[in-house]
């Protein structure tokens, strides 16, 4: 990334922009004086956005707890502060968060919260917009980059009227959708010049907090009142009165595409709701149906207030909605059969298409990934439970690998390993345990679990993958890769020095290249072997990055390939098998060929296949022949 | 879903790292020119690469919902064989398919677990499908770079748009204008190369 500063687009520029970019165009305009974010699908570009604009401070932070705690900070000084996260991130923010909505704020304060609704990149699928009713929060719910753009600068509005954080949640289908919209113009914002010592209002101590639940509850009352009234929640009329929705964020647009006659009410200002408009609504329509993605939390609100409304009972409580979904599932609230509604635009004549069947394709390390490296090792080695992480390295418990038992949140695979080794039954007496976790993760979450299992003193070897990146979400910089938001130089975090200060013997601390397999296997298997803990770290960059220098790429000497199939085995995408062929050994076992071929174009030369081919038919492409490189697969047209 | 004659829905498929997503906001912004509202989303799984890659693009007078329901789609480009077969079913009874014959085999299927369909353009075009496929990848390199293939697919659906193939070509050079503009006039042959392709 560059540290160079962009000219944003002038006031009154028609621009597509993603609702990431909208935020962050928004943010700037605030006049927010700081923004801060961990990376985390679908919320990451936020701040790679707000990284180009001038007159801001944006971050990088280690974690999406202390990312809120800088824009509290931030807001105390007298600005504006603004955070944003993917909706996992908030579980691990929730603990400044449950406190501040206490205190209460200066300068505006805005979290940007991201949902995975549909699983698009996440371990679970949670709805945030419980943390308005946990925290008595004001939530915002944009439908598109227009509304995530205008609702962005009105939280910071509603935070500095009723002195409170303000929730902007958003989904993936608001995030990732790029549609047309017309930004504005900056107006520099400064609540306060300075910090005020009050300790009354800023010292949680319990004889101070306690004075502050009440004006938390008046606060709900003012918000309930706003709501009501906001301009961001909205009729809009329609002829055809059998059915009423209540809707917002992403399902409002699945609403007007699928039922472009029905009355809405549109909810944009969705927590506290105003419970009269509902009732307004339901006065007009002949039924009523609440579309919300995920939780039914609306539903159950209007539920309590003794109205009869339709949701989850029709509706799928998992998973995005669709107009698709939405027509399917009410389908009978208007006496129609579903399977006319499932395909409404094939005709009886056509028929409709069959969805052919096509192998999966999950998604696959990159060549030359040195996780590879790390995996095709782990799944040489018998008798070891591993504990996994969250990262590009998670895909090694998939095909060929299956060298990864778990994956449960940021930095658990320390935690996790220690439990696993504590509560060894007797199946597991005599196995290794093992924890994988990249670099980033580590520093986001695992260091104090590390910690945890030097001072237990757990029977558990740590390896930590350094790629030098957040690598799944992108390529972002963290503290172990030396590099800020905007790509200045910032002090490197010393690993092995880190780990042996959290109480790792310096002799069970390993520094291990992932391309030397045999070095990785004897460290891996005499670590195992030794009762404590001990961390092996290894020291490859991620191939995405500019830290990674491309090789001479290999090729098949196809004459010499005796088709032992162990080079597939690395499960490198750039590695294919030409024909499979059975065979019979001396000791009478049949057993499949597979011949292989490398792609030279996809090829950079790590040499891990190379190391795994007996009879040297993997050798070193010509330099005369060597194909041009090229940046993955294909290259992008334009970029 | 509605139906709308008014809306063009293309659906842009490949390979997580082929460039689907570029592709797709290319044809947004061009559609934005000609004064149609536009509005694009994707499903990109969870790594960075290789994995499936879906991209609806979605214009006309006013869009609501980003995103195209099976059996809406006017146009499928797909940058790779058996992701046009994945996606076919997407197609509107009258859709039409451009494919590049490209295939590429992710680990999955080296390892065995799966086949890779010997025929995927056939395949579709039994599913009652109207096909144009082409070698992208071999036009691309007779230009001299394996990358012009992009170009090269937006030439090739470039005749089935509610607005002349030009704009969108100009639409492309004037991207590379901007960025790498040694490359404009490259791009503007693979273009021409595409369209060609798919008459």
């Amino acid at each position: 990334m560059n540290p160079k500063l962009l000219t944003p687009p002038a006031a009154g520029s028609r621009l597509l922009m993603s609702g990431n970019e909208a935020v962050a165009r928004a943010v700037w305009e605030s006049g927010a004086r700081v923004a801060a974010a961990y990376p985390g699908t679908p919320s990451t570009e936020i701040l790679e956005n707000l990284a180009f604009y001038p007159d801001l401070y944006a971050e990088w932070s280690v974690n999406e707890k202390v990312s809120l705690e800088v824009a509290i900070g931030a807001s105390l000084a007298g600005a504006r502060g603004f955070c944003a996260m993917k909706h996992v991130g908030l579980n691990v923010a929730s603990d400044a968060l449950m406190t501040l909505t206490l205190t209460g704020v200066v300068g505006g304060l805005v979290i940007a919260v991201a949902d995975d609704v549909g699983f698009s990149s996440s371990q679970n699928e949670q709805d945030s917009r419980y943390w308005g009713r946990f925290g008595h929060l004001p939530v915002l719910e944009p439908s598109d980059s227009q509304e995530a753009y205008a609702m962005t600068l009105e939280a910071f509005t509603i935070s500095e009227t009723y002195n409170t954080p303000v929730i902007l949640r958003m989904t993936t289908r608001i995030n990732h959708v790029k549609c047309l919209m017309t930004v504005g113009e900056r107006k520099p914002h400064r609540v306060a010049d300075s910090f005020t010592k009050d300790p009354r209002r800023w010292v949680m101590v319990p004889g101070n907090a306690q004075h502050h639940v009440p004006k938390m509850l008046a606060r709900d009352k003012a918000l309930a009142a706003a709501t009501a009234n906001s301009p961001l929640n909205r009729f809009e009329p329609g002829s055809d009165a059998r059915l009423g929705f209540i809707t917002s964020g992403a399902a409002y647009m699945h609403v007007r595409e699928a039922f472009p006659n029905a009355p809405i009410l549109k909810l944009g200002f969705s927590h506290p709701l105003p419970i009269d408009l509902v009732r307004e609504l339901a006065g007009k329509v002949e039924k009523l149906v609440v579309a919300e993605e995920t939780e039914p939390l609306v539903e159950t609100e209007i539920k309590a207030h003794g109205i009869a409304v339709h949701g989850k009972d029709l509706l799928p409580a998992h998973g995005e909605l669709s107009p698709t979904v939405l027509r399917k599932g009410l389908a009978p609230l208007l006496g129609q059969t579903t399977e006319a509604e499932a395909a409404p635009s094939i005709s009886p004549q056509t028929g409709q298409r069959a969805a052919l069947d096509v192998f999966p394709r999950p998604p696959t390390m990159c060549p030359a990934c040195p996780h590879m490296g790390v995996f095709y090792t782990l799944s040489q080695l018998r008798n070891v439970n591993i504990a996994g992480d969250i990262g590009c390295y998670t895909l090694g418990a998939g095909h060929p690998w299956k060298s990864l038992d778990t994956c449960i949140s940021m930095g658990a695979a320390m935690g996790v390993a220690l439990g696993m080794d504590k509560a060894r039954g007797p199946g597991d007496e005599d196995k290794k345990i093992v924890a994988v976790i990249g670099d980033s993760t580590f520093l986001h979450m695992g260091m104090q679990g590390l910690l945890d299992i030097a001072y237990n003193r757990g029977n558990v070897t740590v390896l930590l993958l350094d790629n030098r990146t957040v690598g799944m979400t992108g390529g972002q910089e963290n503290p172990g890769s030396g590099r800020n938001l905007h790509g200045a130089p910032t002090p490197r975090v010393d690993f092995p020095k880190l780990v042996e200060a959290l109480g790792i013997a310096p002799d069970r601390i390993h520094v291990v290249d992932p391309y030397q397999l045999p070095v990785l296997f004897k460290t891996l298997r005499q670590e195992t072997k030794t009762p404590g803990p001990s961390v092996i770290i290894t020291n490859q960059p991620c191939v995405l990055t500019d830290y990674y220098k491309v090789l001479t790429p290999y090729e098949v000497d196809e004459p010499l390939c005796t088709g032992c199939g162990n080079c597939v085995e690395v499960g490198c995408p750039a590695i294919h098998v030409t024909r499979r062929e059975k065979a019979i050994k001396p000791s009478g076992k049949e057993v499949e060929l597979a011949f292989a071929r490398i792609d030279t174009v996809a090829c950079t030369g790590c040499d891990l296949c190379e190391k795994t081919c007996a009879p040297k038919a993997i050798r070193h492409v010509p330099t005369s022949r060597a194909p041009v490189k090229t940046v993955g697969l294909v290259d992008v047209s334009g970029e | 879903m509605t139906n709308n004659p008014q809306i063009v829905n293309i659906l842009v498929v490949g390979v997580g790292g082929q460039g689907v997503m570029t592709a797709s906001e290319v044809l947004c912004e061009a559609a934005i020119l000609q004064g149609f509202d536009a509005k694009k989303t994707e499903m990109a799984g969870m790594s960075q690469r290789g994995g499936v890659v879906s991209s609806h693009v979605r214009f006309g007078p006013k869009i609501y919902s980003p995103e195209i329901a099976r059996g809406e789609a006017d146009v499928l480009v797909a940058f790779e064989a058996a992701e046009a077969m994945r996606w076919c079913h997407y197609l509107r009874p009258n859709g039409v398919a451009m494919v590049n014959r490209l295939r590429l085999e992710p680990p999955i299927v080296s390892l065995g677990l799966y086949p890779y369909p010997h025929h995927p353009v056939e395949d579709i075009r039994k599913n009652n499908v109207r096909v144009y496929d082409f070698d992208g990848t071999a036009i691309a390199l007779e230009l001299g770079d394996k990358r012009l293939v992009n170009t090269v697919m937006m030439g090739a659906i470039s005749e089935n748009l509610p607005f002349a193939p030009e704009v969108l070509k100009e639409r492309i050079v004037e991207r590379f204008r901007a960025k790498k503009p040694a490359l404009a006039e490259l791009n503007a042959q693979a273009f021409d190369r595409g369209r060609a392709a798919a008459c």
